[in-house]
């Protein structure tokens, strides 16, 4: 099963190059994203068998996050259908400085989208930490092109950034690799795999000092591709320039799969009995990040960078979560799966607005819930659901994170924590409300840079982000049993309940 | 054994300190070069020259990949550039190296500081490692070309492979391999994008890149 999972994107991939016909490329695309998702599907109810000695294997950690993975590349690759039927290949104008550029080939858009999505299942389902580095590393460079898919010199500068930035990070995190096989071998007798199952059997044998400097140098490593703060800064550029389908699956899935990573060295610490040391860390750079992030969120004038922002924020709220512990891990998780949903949501509204208005500036946008109806509906609710309203998901993972951490007596934090969201809340409704109100049309015409021929909304151009919000929606009502299980899994898996 | 072990250790310095003085982008690529093809002989060396094949393909990828085809492939873009053939430091090549020297002192007191409970091979290995990574995040960060930055990069990974190689026990075949390929297609994908910047800007100026700001 887990051989499936891999080789579904990685043959489409190869499909992909190879065929000429678009429309075929683009059926192909939707295929493998249904395949891996009903493969995923599967996992869920039997268990898949490990392969090669129980390197690749799914546990619950893995299980959570590949779900979260499959769902969002499912709905990315439907928003895409419709997306590269317009887009790929073409000759368009730059709206914000008037160069002609052009869009990167289809074929090369699908294939590392594909590869994408197969290298993000390895890290999802290794379990030898060094192949994980190698899957982590791969999903960088199946990435970077996709960032570069408008030709044209901020996309550029923006994939430079995330290719050194993000390489330099991880290749620091290889360095964490050597040091949990260091703190593991023992003087004059053999190196042991670097499994995390054997590493966290053999807990309280590990070297301390190695131990610590391994989860440091992971920490930064897979931090920097996270996100967090202040290791963020490819973060903002990459998300604002590239596609909104692939700022959708970044800040969903990519982010997602380097916390995987910071949360397998977690446990292995936490089997050695260094979980406070982790746990102060998660907790500084958490709030580092959310503080950074409302700093930039105040006063942000580019929605798709102020979206870029948010998730530097949440990203810091699940490290937060996870540094609390306890009753915050599972909340944490629970996070996890509210912040892709409602990302990608939000990125997919952002890309219909961008389509129509062809401006990112968030004061050119008036009345969008009259020019694009279920567009406007949807980032309204988008806006409610990611600043942690009632009745979405994030509501419930923000409170249970709040709960926790009064039940420590954290007073202090408790309160940076609610005051810098209050912030965040403050700093987003400006920009999301102003959007969203006002005369539509005038608009537009005085801004004379769209043409009314493509303001209508496609099929796949709003039924993806209605299908995660209605998601996250439910997550935020009722959380099914299974889901619930699942989450408390993790969440013990990781030192809490 | 121990001696063989110091002497590339010295070496690694040595060409970690021309690369931070050297003015000419061919020159550092070069040294670059060789100071892979060292590190490719560094995992037979440590074993007594025993000719086990595992080691000998593993030896064999590192010295192919690092000495000979990142040189060729650097060297056919940096002739594809017809760009300066100048670094063009933020730092000057006399300050680089007095501060590389630093450097290598605050490595030497940190290396001392790190304790190995395994059988350590060579005193100078955990400073000489640090230093080489600081000095490839050093030549990422002090110099202009982006060709430059990627050469960085790869200074920073000899570092790290280096530490792997002397001090990890025999990490497995499919993990050490899946590494280098890494490498090789993140090299290979900076040298595309190179190719770009080069076409969209007429140049290859990383502090020329400054577009996007907040």
């Amino acid at each position: 099963m887990i051989r499936a999972l891999l080789l579904i994107p990685a043959v489409a991939a190869v499909l992909s190059l190879v065929i000429r016909n678009a429309l075929l490329r683009r059926i192909i695309l939707v295929l493998t994203a249904i395949g891996h998702t009903a493969m995923t599907i599967a996992a869920w109810h039997t268990d898949p068998a490990p392969l090669l000695d129980g390197w690749l294997m799914l546990d619950k950690p893995g299980l959570l996050f590949l779900t979260i993975t499959s769902i969002l590349f499912l709905a990315c690759s439907l928003y895409a259908f419709g997306y590269l039927a317009g887009e790929a290949g073409k000759r368009k104008q730059d709206f914000e400085e008037g160069v002609l550029f052009t869009n990167a080939p289809g074929a090369v858009f699908c294939a590392c989208l594909e590869l994408f999505l197969a290298t993000m299942t390895l890290v999802t389902v290794s379990r030898h930490i060094g192949l994980l580095w190698v899957a982590m590393e791969a999903t960088t460079l199946a990435s970077a092109p996709l960032i570069y898919f408008h030709r044209h010199h901020r996309s550029l500068e923006a994939t430079w950034k995330y290719l050194l930035i993000c390489s330099v990070g991880i290749a620091l995190a290889l360095l964490g690799n050597f040091f949990m096989a260091i703190a593991a071998s023992k003087p004059g007798s053999e190196g042991t795999a670097i499994v995390v199952d054997i590493l966290i059997r053999k807990g309280q044998t590990l070297n301390i000092p190695w131990l610590k400097a391994a989860f440091l140098f992971f920490l930064v490593g897979y931090g920097t591709k996270m996100g967090l703060a202040p290791l963020h800064t490819w973060l903002p550029d990459a998300h604002s320039e590239s596609p909104s389908v692939i700022s959708a699956l970044l800040s969903g899935a990519l982010l997602n799969c380097a916390f995987l990573g910071i949360l397998r060295s977690y446990q292995i610490c936490a089997a050695a009995g260094q979980s406070e040391f982790c746990r102060d860390l998660l907790v500084l750079f958490g709030l580092m990040s959310i503080g950074w992030a409302t700093v930039f969120i105040l006063g942000q004038t580019d929605y798709k960078r102020m979206l870029a922002y948010s998730s530097v924020e949440h990203v810091g709220i699940l490290a937060l979560g996870v540094g609390i512990g306890a009753g915050a891990t599972f909340g944490a998780m629970l996070h996890a799966v509210n912040h892709s949903l409602t990302k990608a949501m939000l990125f997919m509204a952002a890309g219909n607005i961008l389509a129509v208005y062809k401006t990112k500036t968030t004061t050119e946008v008036r009345g969008v819930l009259r020019v694009l109806p279920v567009t406007g509906v949807l980032w309204i609710a988008g806006f409610i659901a990611i600043t942690g309203m009632p009745p979405f998901g994030m509501f419930v993972s923000e409170f249970t994170l709040l709960r926790a951490m009064i039940e420590q007596g954290r007073i202090g934090i408790a309160v940076a924590f609610l005051a810098m969201l209050a912030l965040i809340f403050v700093g987003m409704s400006v920009a999301f409300l102003n959007m969203a109100q006002g005369k539509g049309e005038k608009e537009l015409h005085l801004n004379g840079k769209s043409d009314s021929s493509d303001k209508s909304e496609s099929v796949f151009a709003v039924f993806p982000p209605m299908l995660l919000g209605a998601l996250t929606l439910m997550l935020g009502l009722y959380i099914p049993t299974a889901v619930n299980e699942l989450l408390h899994g993790v969440a013990s898996a990781i030192g809490g309940y | 054994m121990n001696n063989t072990a110091d002497i590339v250790m010295i070496f690694l310095v040595l060409t970690n300190l021309i690369l931070l003085g050297s003015s000419r982008l061919i020159a550092c690529i070069r040294t670059v070069a060789v100071q892979g093809i060292v590190l490719g002989l560094l995992p037979l060396l440590l074993n007594g020259w025993s000719l086990e094949l595992h080691l000998v393909i593993f030896s064999a990828a590192i010295i192919t990949l690092k000495g000979i085809v990142f040189p060729w492939m650097l060297t056919g873009t940096l002739r594809d550039l017809k760009t300066q053939r100048e670094v063009e430091p933020f730092i000057g090549y006399g300050i680089s190296i007095v501060l590389g020297t630093v450097i290598l002192m605050i490595c030497m007191w940190l290396g001392s500081r790190l304790p190995l409970s395994g059988p350590a091979t060579s005193p100078l290995i955990v400073p000489v490692v640090f230093f080489t990574i600081m000095s490839g995040l050093f030549l990422i960060v002090s110099r202009k070309k982006a060709l430059t930055q990627v050469l960085g990069y790869l200074v920073l990974e000899n570092g790290i492979y280096a530490f792997g190689v002397a001090l990890v026990d025999q990490q497995p075949m499919l993990v050490e391999l899946g590494i280098l390929l890494d490498v090789f297609v993140a090299v290979f994908v900076m040298g595309i994008a190179i190719f770009h910047i080069n076409r969209e800007f007429d140049h290859i100026d990383t502090d020329k890149l400054s577009g996007l700001r907040s």
